[in-house]
């Protein structure tokens, strides 16, 4: 399989990133060439495996439901970019 | 005095306790020798001073009182994915422009805890996506190991009493450095850098797919990637969380075994840190190997690999066996299609994973007219070129109708993988035998790498197959190639048995000895 020009446009739309013309031009060969490269991947039989669901067989550990920690507004928003009274501000969303 | 920062960290750590030299004394000579170096090298992205000698000052009053921990007063570097309280911590990507975490790693907590010293952070791949350091936004790493030639040197010829007489003064020959700078590898290209060339006793590392045994094989070093869940990926900025692991890298064999123990933990904030005690991994170096059973898998003797890659790897099976190994040969099957299958699974969990970085919670924002296209823009501008190419590729396996065809059949193909190594362990194989990286070190702005992003992506043939399935590998140097670089071999372990790799490891550096660059910088 390979990707086109449109098709790289709208991948990159679906992950928020900005591509100018140029950009996407250059993105479609070198994604072209990694799923090239993948393609072989097609030759494998996998007929009955499942797929990997966890790396090291374990069961996944669950805490007891109970507040552990908290009341550290400040701390979560102290890197944003911008923030007010401890709320992320971005730009309007709603009209 | 000699040169503190010379000593390994076992040797430091005897000096310390038996108060022949201080915390605050290494970790000074440390800080300057980064001074001096730092322009040339580039390994630090940020040096902390003030906060190493503050540690330093608290180490020596508890080594004074005899209440030292097992890392007290010793200097470390810390790769710049680790979350590290009130310091920089952005995964060398300009999209964490400015982010200071208000909370601290799980590994580098137990580091602290064991009494080590903080030195800085250090520079790495943007996002640990690399095998060069070059992706990074701080520029890259410069390995101190250079290229070296023989050459012939006629001696000067001398004239002797005034009858003319003159001696051909005849030829030597003497190893000369090339000026070209090469990569440590990647992506913990600092960490190796600044191990190899004296400015920090250890440093702290992580590996997706081989981004601490790489490093550690071009630079000369050691390092272990631990089994998946012993050390917490709690507070590691995350980039394929079912492939992460941290672990260290360190001057001999000996030293990595120290800083595991104190890395490795069983910790409840990471619900993949798996529940069993941490061991003593320097208790199993110099304990004989004999009748330890080595495989050697033949699916890892590739096309185009290098003479001296395979006569490095026959070397490390003679030094094995005359230890009193016994060397089988075993085959696992599905080697040639776990980098492929690698570059579907890491590049989908990593576009999950950074979808994160959206200009709101922290680091860079740049405006846009509304919400979508701030997102936009803002990962556009800080995000560099290898990490969207990831991210796209991610997205892209994860849409909608290609699901299946692309990751499903990686994680079938993952599972395969994994029952390869199985297989063979159930077998009896203790440890497999394999060279570390298909080549040694390469040049910076490589020509070749730079103009097909799969080449660069083949450093990783070797290791990355160890990611896949979970397991511990470590890389250990084991000669110089022709032109004086260092070589690496590497040694997969069952899960969890990291005191075996640490055993046989010790064996191969036993045997080749340790190998340090001239110093040029």
């Amino acid at each position: 399989m390979s990707v086109d020009l449109k098709t790289v446009k709208r991948v990159a739309h679906l992950a928020r990133i900005a591509v100018s013309e140029e950009d996407a031009e250059r993105m479609t060969g070198e994604l072209n060439a990694i799923l090239g490269f993948v393609e072989q991947l097609n030759e494998v039989d996998v007929s009955g495996v499942e797929s990997m669901t966890s790396v090291t067989p374990m069961e996944m550990k669950k805490r007891r439901d109970v507040v552990t920690d908290g009341n550290k507004a400040a701390d979560i928003v102290a890197n944003a970019p911008a923030a007010e009274e401890n709320f992320f501000l971005v730009p309007k969303v709603v009209e | 005095m000699s040169d503190l920062t010379r000593l390994t960290i076992s040797q430091a750590r005897a000096k310390l306790r038996g108060k022949e030299i201080t915390a605050t004394e290494i970790t000074e000579a440390y800080l300057s020798a980064i001074d001096r170096a730092n322009p040339a090298l580039n390994a630090y992205v940020a040096v902390t001073g003030d906060k190493a000698r503050d540690m330093a000052k608290a180490s020596d009053a508890r080594l004074v009182k005899g209440e030292g921990g097992a890392l007290e007063g010793i200097p470390l570097g810390i790769k710049d994915l680790f979350g590290t309280e009130g310091v920089h911590t952005q995964a060398c990507s300009h999209v964490l422009d400015g982010f200071k975490p208000r909370y601290e790693s799980t590994v580098t907590a137990n580091l602290w805890a064991d009494g080590a010293v903080m030195l800085g952070k250090l520079n790495m791949d943007e996002f640990a996506m690399g095998s060069s350091n070059e992706t990074s936004y701080y520029g890259p790493v410069v390995n101190p190991w250079r290229r070296s030639r023989l050459d012939t040197v006629v001696m000067p010829t001398t004239h002797q009493g005034d009858g003319g007489f003159v001696s051909a003064g005849g030829t030597k020959t003497q190893r000369s450095l090339d000026n070209a700078q090469l990569v440590p590898g990647g992506s913990s290209g600092g960490s190796a850098t600044a191990v190899s060339a004296f400015l920090c006793a250890g440093a702290t590392a992580t590996d997706t797919g081989g981004s601490i045994r790489q490093p550690a094989a071009f630079t000369g070093t050691v390092g272990i990637k631990p089994t998946y869940g012993r050390c917490s990926r709690w507070g590691i900025v995350a980039f394929a969380s079912s492939l992460d692991q941290a672990g260290p890298i360190a001057r001999d064999v000996r030293d990595a075994a120290i800083l595991l123990k104190s890395m490795a933990s069983v910790d409840p904030k990471d619900t993949t840190s798996v529940d069993r005690p941490v061991p003593d991994y320097e208790a199993a170096i110099g304990k004989p190997i004999r009748g330890m059973k080595v495989g050697i898998p033949r699916e890892y003797r590739v096309d185009g690999m290098p003479e001296e890659i395979e006569a490095l790897w026959q070397k490390g099976i003679a030094w094995l066996k005359e230890a009193g190994a016994e060397i089988v040969d075993i085959s696992l099957p599905h080697t040639k299609y776990a980098l492929p299958a690698y570059y579907i699974v890491a590049p989908a969990e990593a576009s999950s994973n950074l979808a994160r970085y959206d200009g709101v919670r922290y680091g860079l924002r740049v405006p846009g007219k509304d919400i979508v296209e701030m997102y936009e823009k803002t990962r556009a501008a800080g995000f560099g070129r290898e990490v969207k190419r990831r991210i796209m590729i991610g997205t892209y396996v994860l849409s909608a109708g290609y699901y299946d065809a692309y990751y499903l059949q990686a994680q079938k193909v993952r599972n395969l993988i994994k029952r390869d190594f199985e297989n063979v362990f159930a077998a009896g194989v203790d440890v497999i035998l394999t060279p570390a990286t298909p080549s040694a070190a390469f040049g910076i702005a490589d020509e070749d790498m730079a103009s097909d992003p799969v080449k660069m992506y083949l450093n990783d043939i070797f290791t990355v197959t160890v990611n896949m399935a979970g397991l511990p590998g470590i890389a250990v140097p084991a000669g110089l190639d022709p032109k004086g670089l260092p070589l690496g071999l590497q040694l997969i372990g069952r899960p969890f048995e990291e005191e075996t790799l640490f055993q046989t490891a010790a064996v191969i550096e036993q045997a080749a000895g340790t190998f340090q660059p001239e110093k040029w910088w």
